[in-house]
Parts: structure tokens; C-alpha cells; sequence
């Protein structure tokens, strides 16, 4: 199978994230399912940035340690990587600032040549890169026509002339496939609320979650939605649980320290039966953490988060297509089922970029939500036997909506009585039922790689492509819950026939996944865990799963 | 049909209390409401956690009964869902000047169209007998049996410092007087602040020392902010001084829920959009 792998790397503020993404292009038009990671430290100007873009033939969402091409925009790039250079990787450089790339292009006199500004700089690298690449020109400039909003002529002009210095050297083999959508999973996530139908995000910004924050407020009239940036994550979640008590759609995002300010307003939406979708990003923690790291840290803390007994769902997408998807479907259930309902992405997933088919983009049927007739007296809490009350919203004619943090009546008033506390306790925990229940018509746990192999990796999120990658190259088994509250333990049991050793992988310090499935009585045999921030690669994996024994 | 106001709850204020005042207010405010022919289905009442939140179990309209300090970031929501809705809320001294001191400032820099009634007694009544941040300084509350070691803040000054475009300050014992703060309150058009100095039976009984200090202003607000500014200092909730009751300031300025108001667009525009946008990633 063909694929390639390139990297680019320079100071922050060079403009690497979107330099890579031309990159992705060309990759994508050549016909290459694509996965962009993009690394970088937490400041503005200077420090390393870099990006990997892979391609290959079939989905990707993880890195090898390996790359084919290096674009270097300064010197660091070059001293930095050396590990991933291989005897055939080629440099393609800036030789205004790089001594020793093999590629060196003169980007000052390109410029100048061209009267062109210097931010045109990067439009030099790629030219000089799709030459080297062996990729023909009629793609450059149909992905530049297509990719860059202004300049075009001018920005094609100096690719062209760093294009027309090199000869082919390791041409990538063009594919007979059709370039599909590159988006990043916030924006995936951004996407599916919308396909929920969202009428109100609500955000204080912190990374990796800002990307949502960013794409909905930029698109808000595209969706005719409300943005809202409140003054800190207590508004956001307590905002987001006035628009959906009016009636509205809404959702919020966050990362695990914003989501702790949370906690308490998640429990009133538990209380009061507010739905409400929250995203929450992970990065690598405790506290402020790596900000713009990855991890997997907060699967227990989302599920056990906020005062009280209520019921919620989690879901865990592992790439762009299952985020799309999967936010739509929260949003839907946690208005079906009037609880919290939460997509927990991380950075690896929230900031890549991934190739997405729009013709899988279809809509989900299923029944809208329980709202009230307006025959009978309205009674926001009334009990019924799935524990569902129907929903009206303030305006609705005759309806007096009362909502209440307390422990409440039917009509929603405080009531500290015994016989009401228990009769309400119970109500809400039908719905855990209910949720159970509907979540049989999904399949939310994804078996992929071999399927009768007897080894299997157990994991969760992101990780899904770097497990799929590996356990295809070893003939092993990868079992996958999307849905992690309610916990699919019977689909996951039935994944596991045959499965003669378990082997967690996850991005963090204590496998909270496999805690998860041993108090549901399936043990997981041993555990690869990575908590560095940085997300495993498909050699690291391999050799991590070879260490820990393949049965 | 006009509807019974007070709901079916068993009301467990202490005997004297303010916020029979505050009730008693509301209802009639209501009541004057569907006498007008306005439907009672638009009011949405918001309360935080204390004594003063109880209310929103004893009036028969829609209400959210929020968290401590947590009821102006609710209000906010609901009033930008839908702006037809006349959203009150009603917070405590320790819930909106303590807990939720941040939503209650940033409520006043948005200028949201909502009314923020401070059933301001100066101490923590549910909890019994704490100091708030409006109590004077040297309270003797049971967290501070010696007596606080700091001033109070000025709630009046601080919302003039905040943007608030009507300020005013209300007593339970002059009701006519309340009525027509927050009627006014409620007609304003953006955020609306009143304090209501309401005594605590319980824990800070003060009915002599308010009766004697208060005083009405003359006007119905002055649009001057600098001459606001020191009718808001005159008494600094702390030292002897005579205690204005009435409209501190007005100003009309656009409000943040029409500021921010979506144009709604079909489900199958939307999905033209998202296509429209994937088609754009290729």
C-alpha cells in the first residue's frame, strides 16, 4: 500500500498549521485519505511548531515515526527530527535560513523576484515540495485555486518558480481516488451539534476545545445559531441550562479544568432533567497540565462528575467521521432522554485533521423528544413509566414551567418529604433505563482488525487509529466502545468471544477505561499507557504490543 | 381566566420577614400584568438558593430555581433563547454579591434585558446568621462572632461602575414605592438593578435604623452619571448617613439580546450549508 508521510516544522507564528493544510491538499487530490497532527507549545511567538501530514490509502488517523519529506522553515526543524529521518528522506528547506537541507530554496529572492510579501514564504516551501514530490503542476495550482482565499496568481507565481528549481526525486504515486473533505474534529464536532439541531453554543475558551468556540462563531450566521463567550465556565454551563429551559438546543465546550467549574451546574441539569450536550476536550493534566497536549485522563472524572445520582452519556469518538456523527446523536438523546449528555474528545482528535466522505453524511432518524400536548395541566416533573416527562418551555399557552435544583414535586416545587424524595429519585433513574434501552438500536462498540484473532486491544477514542493500524500489521482484534455511560457491557462481552487476552491501550497514567470494564467483570490481561501528551505512533504501539505478548 | 398567583407551597419565611414584602409586591405587579391584558405565560421568574429564593415555590408563574449565586447566567440564557419572555430575576445579597458576584457585574456590562431584584438583608439567613458582603463592618455573624474584619461594598456604586442602565434601591417597608421601582424595572429596556433593603427577623432585624435614615428621591432617575455617582456614595452600607431610596440612574442603550439575536434558518438550509462547507474542505 502506498503512503507517505511529511513533516513541517518552524517557529510559531511561521504559519505551519496552515502551510500544512496545502500540504493535506495536495495529499488529499493526489488521492490519499489524510491525518494532520500538529504539535505545539503553549505561547504565541517563537518556540517550535511542527505538523505531520500523512497520507495513504485507506482512513488514517495516527503518525509513523518516519517521514518521507521534511519542510524546514528554519534550522531547529532540521536538528529536532533527526529520529524520523530516514536514508531516503529528502529536505526541502529555506536556504536563507537552513545551512544544510538538501532542498534549499532561496525564498528571499523568490520574493523579491516576485514583488511578493513575505508571509508568501510558505507558498515557496510547497512549490519546491510538490516538485520533489513528483507532483504535477495542474494539481498545485488547482489546489491553490481551491485553498487560498486571496493572492492567488501571485502566491502560485512564487511556488511556481521554487517548483521549476528541482527535478522529481521520490514521486508520490497518484491515486485513482477522489479527494474527499479535510476537516478537524472540533470542527466535526461543531458540525454535528448543527446536524442535532444546536441553536446555542456556549464556551469560555480553553484549549483543545477552543476550535469549536472558534468555527461556530465564525459560521454562526451560516447556521443561524448563537455563540455566546460568557465570563467563565460556571456561566457557560448555567447559560447553556437557560436556553434549553426556553427551549433552545444547546451545548457547551470546555477542557477537564473548566469542565471542574462545571460539576455543580452539571448536577442541577441532572436534577432538573435539563439536557444539555457538553463537550469536553482532553489535554494532559492534573491542573493547567500540557495545555496543548494530549491525554485521556478525564474518562472518570466525566463519568463520575457533579453531586448526586443522575444519569448521563458519554460518548467517545475516535476520528472526524464518528465525531460528526456521534454529536448529532447526543444531541438527540440527551433531548430524548432529558439528561447531560457528553462527547469526550482529546487534542489528538480535536485539533487533527482528517479526510471525511460527505456522502456518509447522512441524516439520523429517530423519534424528537417528549413534549407536552397542552390537554392535561401542565406538571414539568409528572411521572410516567420511563421516567420521561414531556417538556414545554416558558411562553407555551397555560403552562407553568417550574424547574428546580431542589428535590422537587411533580409540579417542580421543593418538597423534603420522604415519600416524594424517594418517588423522584426513582423517576430519574428510569431514565438510566430508558437511556439503556435506546442505546440498543446504536452499535457503539466497534470491532475492527481480525476478528477471530484471540488477542485484542481494548480501548477508547483517538487511539482508534493508531490500535487499527497496529493490530492490522500484527493479525490482532481491536474492540472499541463509542458509548462509554451507559456502559454497552453486554455488546462489549459479545466483541470479546474468542479474545484470549485483553490488552488495554490508553493515553494515560491508570488504564480508566479497563477500570471501567473490570467493575463490569472483564479483565483486561495487560495495559500499554502513555502519558506523555505526545499521542503513540503505529511503531511505538506495535512494539509495545509485541512486548506485552501476543497469544 | 385569571390565575391563582400563589401556588399550593407552604410558605416558611420567618413571621415578619422582607420578602413577604418582595411577594407581595411581585403578585400585585402580576396581577396589574393580566389586568392589562398581558399573558402570565411570558413571565419567567429566576432565583438563586436562600431565603429569598423560596419565592419562586410561592408565585404560580414559570421559574428556575437555580443554584446559589447562579441565577443571573440562567436568566441571561433564557432571555437570549427568546427574548420575548420577561425574565425576573431574584437573588439574595450573599447569592448575587458573593457567590455570584462575576454574572451579576457582567449582566450589568451587557446591558441583558433582564431585572435583577437584590432581596438584600445583609446576612445569610438559610444558613443562619452569617455575614454577606453588605454587612457592616465588625457584624457579629456566626462565622465572625468577634465581628468582620471588613468593610462592605457599595452594590449601588458597583453597578454604576459596571454599566448597569437602571440602578435603583427599594425598602420593604415603603411597598408602594417598591412596586413602582420594579415596575420601572421591568419596562426598562436592558438590565435593571434594584436593591431592596429588607430586614431579617432572625438575624439582622434593623426595621428602627432603616425606618430613620430613609428618604425619597425627587426624580425618576437622573441620566448623569456623574451626578449619580455620589447619591450612590452618600451611604456606603457601612457608616451613618441617610439612605436614598428611588432611581440612582437610567440610560437607554442597545441591549445585549438584540445585539445578539440569530436569524433562525430552515433544517434544509442548514444542511446545504454543512454540505456547501465540506464541499469547501476538498
Amino acid at each position: 500500500m502506498n503512503e507517505v508521510s511529511v513533516l513541517i516544522g518552524g517557529k510559531a507564528g511561521d504559519g505551519i498549521n496552515s502551510a500544512g493544510a496545502m500540504v493535506a491538499q495536495l495529499l488529499n487530490h493526489l488521492g490519499y485519505r489524510i491525518y494532520l497532527y500538529f504539535d505545539y507549545p503553549s505561547l504565541i511567538r517563537g518556540g517550535h511548531n511542527f505538523a505531520i501530514i500523512r497520507g495513504l490509502e485507506r482512513d488514517v488517523g495516527t503518525c509513523r515515526n518516519h517521514v518521507d519529506f521534511v519542510l524546514a522553515l528554519n534550522e531547529e526543524t532540521i536538528e529536532r527530527h533527526k529520529e524520523k529521518y530516514m536514508q531516503k528522506t529528502v529536505i526541502i528547506s529555506n536556504r536563507d535560513l537552513v545551512k544544510n537541507g538538501s532542498y534549499g530554496i532561496p525564498v528571499k529572492s523568490i520574493l523579491a523576484e516576485e514583488k511578493a510579501p513575505a508571509i508568501m514564504g510558505n507558498s515557496a516551501l510547497i512549490g519546491g515540495f510538490a516538485r520533489v514530490a513528483g507532483i504535477e503542476w495542474v494539481v498545485v495550482d488547482a489546489v491553490f485555486r481551491r485553498h487560498i482565499p486571496k493572492d492567488v496568481d501571485l502566491n502560485l507565481a512564487v511556488a511556481k518558480k521554487a517548483f521549476d528549481l528541482f527535478d522529481p526525486v521520490h514521486p508520490i504515486k497518484k491515486t485513482e481516488t477522489l479527494p474527499l473533505s479535510l476537516v478537524s474534529g472540533n470542527e466535526a464536532i461543531g458540525l454535528g451539534l448543527i446536524r442535532g439541531g444546536l441553536n446555542a453554543y456556549v464556551s469560555y475558551p480553553m484549549t483543545p476545545s477552543s476550535g469549536i468556540l472558534h468555527f461556530l462563531a465564525e459560521q454562526k450566521e451560516r447556521f443561524g445559531i448563537t455563540v455566546v463567550h460568557p465570563e467563565n465556565e460556571i456561566a457557560v454551563i448555567l447559560m447553556a441550562l437557560g436556553f434549553t429551559y426556553a427551549g433552545k438546543k444547546s451545548a457547551i465546550g470546555t477542557s477537564g479544568g473548566g469542565f471542574c467549574l462545571m460539576t455543580e451546574g452539571l448536577s442541577l441539569a441532572g436534577m432538573a432533567e435539563i439536557p444539555v450536550v457538553l463537550v469536553v476536550s482532553q489535554r494532559t493534566g492534573p491542573s493547567t497540565g500540557l495545555p496543548t497536549y494530549t491525554g485521556q485522563s478525564d474518562l472518570q472524572f466525566v463519568l463520575h462528575a457533579g453531586q448526586g445520582e443522575f444519569p448521563r452519556m458519554i460518548v467517545a469518538p475516535g476520528d472526524a467521521q464518528e465525531a460528526l456523527c456521534w454529536s448529532e446523536i447526543a444531541m438527540n438523546l440527551a433531548w430524548n432522554c432529558q439528561c447531560p449528555a457528553f462527547i469526550l474528545a482529546d487534542k489528538t482528535l480535536s485539533e487533527g485533521t482528517y479526510s471525511l466522505d460527505p456522502v456518509t453524511v447522512r441524516n439520523i432518524s429517530g423519534a424528537g423528544p417528549l413534549l407536552w400536548d397542552g390537554k392535561t395541566p401542565y406538571r414539568r416533573y409528572e411521572n410516567t413509566a420511563s421516567g420521561l416527562s414531556p417538556m414545554a418551555f416558558p411562553g407555551a399557552k397555560d403552562a407553568v414551567v417550574k424547574v428546580n435544583s431542589y428535590m422537587h414535586d411533580e409540579a417542580g416545587i421543593t418538597a423534603e418529604d420522604a415519600e416524594i424524595s424517594n418517588q423522584m429519585t426513582k423517576k430519574r433513574l428510569k431514565k438510566w433505563e430508558t437511556l439503556i434501552e435506546v442505546m440498543q438500536g446504536y452499535n457503539v462498540v466497534i470491532q475492527s482488525g481480525i476478528p477471530d484473532a484471540s488477542t485484542a486491544l481494548l480501548c477508547w477514542g483517538s487511539v482508534k487509529g493508531v490500535c487499527e493500524e497496529a493490530a492490522a500489521e500484527l493479525g490482532i482484534r481491536v474492540i472499541r466502545p463509542i458509548v462509554l455511560a451507559p456502559f454497552p457491557v453486554e455488546q462489549i462481552k459479545k466483541a470479546l468471544m474468542g479474545v484470549k487476552r485483553l490488552i488495554a491501550v490508553e493515553e494515560n497514567l491508570t488504564a480508566q477505561l479497563a477500570a471501567l470494564a473490570e467493575r463490569h467483570g472483564i479483565i483486561t490481561h495487560e495495559k500499554i499507557l502513555r502519558y506523555d501528551g505526545r499521542p503513540f505512533t503505529v511503531e511505538d504501539l506495535v512494539f509495545r504490543i509485541k512486548e506485552a505478548g501476543i497469544e | 381566566m385569571t390565575r391563582t398567583l400563589i401556588t399550593g407551597a407552604q410558605n416558611t419565611w420567618c413571621p415578619g420577614c422582607g420578602n413577604f414584602a418582595i411577594q407581595h409586591t411581585l403578585k400585585n405587579l402580576l396581577s396589574d400584568r393580566e389586568r392589562e391584558g398581558k399573558s402570565l405565560d411570558d413571565v419567567v421568574l429566576v432565583s438563586g438558593i436562600g431565603c429569598h429564593a423560596k419565592i419562586a415555590d410561592y408565585l404560580n408563574i414559570n421559574s428556575f430555581y437555580s443554584l446559589h449565586g447562579r441565577a443571573i447566567p440562567v436568566a441571561t440564557g433564557i432571555k437570549l433563547a427568546n427574548p420575548a419572555l420577561t425574565v425576573i430575576c431574584c437573588v439574595g445579597d450573599g447569592d448575587a454579591y458573593a457567590e455570584g458576584l462575576d454574572h451579576l457585574i457582567f449582566a450589568a456590562k451587557r446591558n441583558i434585558d433582564i431585572t435583577v431584584i437584590v432581596h438584600n438583608n445583609r446576612v445569610y439567613g438559610l444558613t443562619t446568621g452569617q455575614y454577606t458582603p453588605t454587612s457592616p463592618m465588625g457584624f457579629k455573624g456566626r462565622s465572625t462572632p468577634a465581628g468582620t474584619a471588613e468593610y462592605p461594598l457599595n452594590p449601588v456604586e458597583l453597578m454604576l461602575a459596571s454599566g448597569a442602565g437602571f440602578i435603583a434601591r427599594g425598602y420593604t417597608r415603603k411597598m408602594e414605592m417598591l412596586k413602582g421601582l420594579i415596575r420601572a424595572g421591568i419596562a426598562h429596556k436592558g438590565f435593571a438593578f434594584i436593591d431592596v433593603l429588607q430586614i431579617c427577623a432572625s438575624f439582622f432585624p434593623a426595621t428602627d435604623y432603616y425606618d430613620s435614615h430613609v428618604y425619597e428621591l425627587p426624580s425618576t432617575g437622573s441620566e448623569d452619571f456623574d451626578s449619580a455617582c455620589p447619591l450612590a456614595r452618600e451611604w456606603d452600607y457601612n457608616s451613618d448617613a441617610r439612605i436614598a431610596l428611588g432611581t440612582f440612574f437610567t440610560r437607554v442603550s442597545p441591549t445585549f439580546d438584540e445585539r445578539m439575536i440569530p436569524v433562525p434558518i430552515g433544517k434544509e438550509e442548514r444542511e446545504r450549508a454543512i454540505r456547501e462547507l465540506l464541499d469547501a474542505r476538498m
